[in-house]
């Protein structure tokens, strides 16, 4: 049943020198599997099974919708909702504009591509409380970006950026820091992608006499399909899980879906409800995922890059 | 002698069309506004790592003042020693470096076997297990780590280093297994073969010819794995009450700390990501570009 990699393709004698495998033990792949199953089957399965469990249970073991009667029933929850959806809906497509336009300056191999690629990828490792902390000392009322407005004479005090009476700041806040934070994340697939794109299909459309643009919308992209689909399945799902930039930023003035879950969980020691709230984004999650794979399924006949 | 002297004169008289430097402008111009928008999109990436370094090596006295200088006007340690000597955060690092090195032993002894098996075999299952850990990427953490609260409590694990080590371990082990799988493809399968051929075992010519040639890429790995360690926060809050890793300790102590304290933790957690990156620019690529699909 398991045949080597180089035995199915590779030269005649190579394979015939080895003697055959025994039999009488599960198959050497399968042997080197079987760790990481096991410790899959138990830290993703079974977590993932009690915790459905646990959302439908009530204290004394029984079935119950009351844990997400009382999730609903509390408009915290609606407005985390609120939140996440619309945190991600303005966050992926400034991203993925932005990812692409710093992805193609790059391509265009200016001076010091290193240093700026390694600039730009810097954000990629860190976390996203440390993104909301690094904000913080940028938009908090005695930060940078106060200092600079009254030191260009723009404003006399500031502004208050992080008050809770202003959820349009409070929002913005957010989203530059998601932007800064998780834009390397797309930049490094994007990139990535690139490379694999032969330069001929761009030359010849540029013999072609195709604009820059024309190339970009006709060539590099249908290209950068599979690319993209990854970072945007990637992405959304991540941005889903986004709560310690806000929580970091904004206390609890900004309520995001897992940040609400880590309230139910850890504040208010009710595991249900965290559980239920926890099955909430993975429905969400699951959702995107499909509509995405749905939306950029390629079409049969073209290869594609790969 | 006038003839040869003419000579270039009359070169020059030749009526030749006035060179085009129009082309050669464009480009100029072209390599200049390339530069500058390099320039500006590197001033937004990179400025707030400067910002938040300028607010840890403040003063207290630096961090009150209004407006704020955008220049380091006096280094001083103050704010970053306050954080350092504050309860609980010495032994939170100690713990992030004991977690971070734990995961990335263990997801290496899990994942690597694992990746091996997927880079050198063809057996039945290989496609759909590669699909399996793509999924695994997309389950939330919160979905996991809630229900495992109630799990590591009831077996006596809960707030332990140990319990961090396995929920990390399991996040980063898909990652861990399409790296390595695609560490080992890159090592030419000959090589192995060779060796074989010369007398060795199987499992011989793994240790002596494909560890040594991959051994980079794992070390990649196991620094990859290491970051995403340090950086997770939700599992490592939830997870602990006592033994908390440094995110956690930071957000678990966001809402009662100064904003030194806050600043400095912002500091002290980007640090490793400066370096990480620097460690890791050339791999990032490779990484993501053939492990993500």
């Amino acid at each position: 049943m398991s045949t080597d990699v180089g035995q199915a393709s590779g030269p005649a004698p190579a394979a015939g020198a080895r003697p055959p495998r025994a039999r009488r033990q599960l198959p050497v792949p399968y042997l080197l599997l079987v760790p990481s199953a096991v410790f899959m089957a138990l830290l993703f399965g079974w977590p993932l099974l009690s915790g459905i469990m646990e959302a439908f249970q009530n204290p004394r073991g029984g079935f119950t919708l009351a844990n997400w009667e009382r999730m609903a029933g509390e408009p915290r929850f609606w407005e985390a909702v609120r939140n996440t959806l619309l945190l991600t809906a303005v966050v992926i497509p400034i991203q993925f504009v932005f990812a692409l336009a710093m992805a193609l300056l790059l391509h265009a191999k200016p001076k010091f591509a290193g240093f700026y690629f390694y600039v730009w990828a810097v954000p990629l490792a860190i976390s996203d409380l440390a993104a909301g902390l690094v904000w913080l000392s940028v938009f908090t009322d005695l930060g940078y970006l106060n200092s600079v407005l009254v030191n260009l004479g723009l404003a006399e005090h500031g502004v208050s950026w992080l008050n809770y009476q202003n959820p349009t700041s409070l929002f913005l806040t957010v989203v530059v820091a998601e932007v800064w934070r998780a834009t390397s994340l797309v930049l490094i697939i994007v990139v990535a992608g690139m490379q694999v794109i032969p330069k001929d299909y761009d030359e010849a459309a540029q013999v072609l006499g195709a604009t820059f643009w024309q190339r970009l919308w006709h060539v590099t992209l249908p290209l950068l399909r599979p690319s993209l689909q990854v970072a945007l399945i990637l992405r959304t799902i991540l941005a889903f899980e986004a709560f310690a930039v806000a929580q970091a930023l904004t206390g609890r003035n900004f309520p995001l879906l897992v940040g609400e879950t880590y309230e139910w969980s850890v504040n208010l020691q009710n595991r249900a409800v965290a559980s239920a709230v926890a099955l909430v984004v993975l429905g969400m999650s699951m959702v995107v995922a499909v509509i995405y794979l749905r939306a950029l399924r390629q079409p049969d006949s073209v290869g594609g890059a790969r | 002698m006038t003839t040869v002297a003419s000579r270039p004169i009359r070169v020059a008289d030749v009526e030749l069309p006035p060179v085009d430097t129009a082309p050669l402008r464009r480009l100029r111009r072209r390599r200049a506004l390339l530069q500058v928008a390099c320039i500006a999109v590197t001033l937004f990436m990179g400025f707030p790592v400067y910002l938040i370094t300028l607010a840890a090596f403040s003063s207290r006295q630096t961090l009150n003042a209004f407006p704020k200088s955008l220049l380091p006007s006096a280094i001083s340690t103050e704010t970053l020693n306050a954080f350092l000597s504050s309860t609980g955060v010495l032994p939170a690092f100690l713990n992030s470096v004991a977690i971070g090195i734990g995961t990335l032993a263990l997801a290496l002894l899990i994942g690597a076997p694992a990746g091996y098996a997927i880079a050198r075999f063809v057996f039945r299952g290989r496609e759909s297990y590669q699909l399996l850990l793509l999924m695994t990427r997309a389950l939330p953490i919160v979905v996991l780590s809630i229900p495992l609260a109630q799990v590591f409590l009831t077996a006596g694990l809960y707030d332990s280093v140990l319990a961090v080590v396995l929920v990390h371990a399991a996040l980063s082990l898909p990652t861990t297994i399409l790296i390595t799988a695609s560490v080992f493809v890159s090592v030419p399968r000959d090589v192995e073969e060779a060796a074989q051929l010369f007398g060795c075992t199987r499992f011989e010519a793994f240790r002596r010819v494909v560890v040594p040639m991959a051994l980079p890429g794992i070390a990649a790995a196991a620094i990859f794995t290491f970051v995403l360690s340090w950086n997770e926060v939700l599992a490592a809050a939830v997870l602990t009450l006592n033994n908390r890793t440094l995110p956690a300790q930071v957000l678990t102590s966001l809402s009662d700390s100064p904003l030194a304290f806050r600043f400095a933790g912002g500091f002290a957690l980007v640090v490793p990501a400066l370096l990480f990156i620097l460690l890791m620019r050339r791999y990032l690529l490779n990484m993501w570009g053939s492990t993500i699909r």
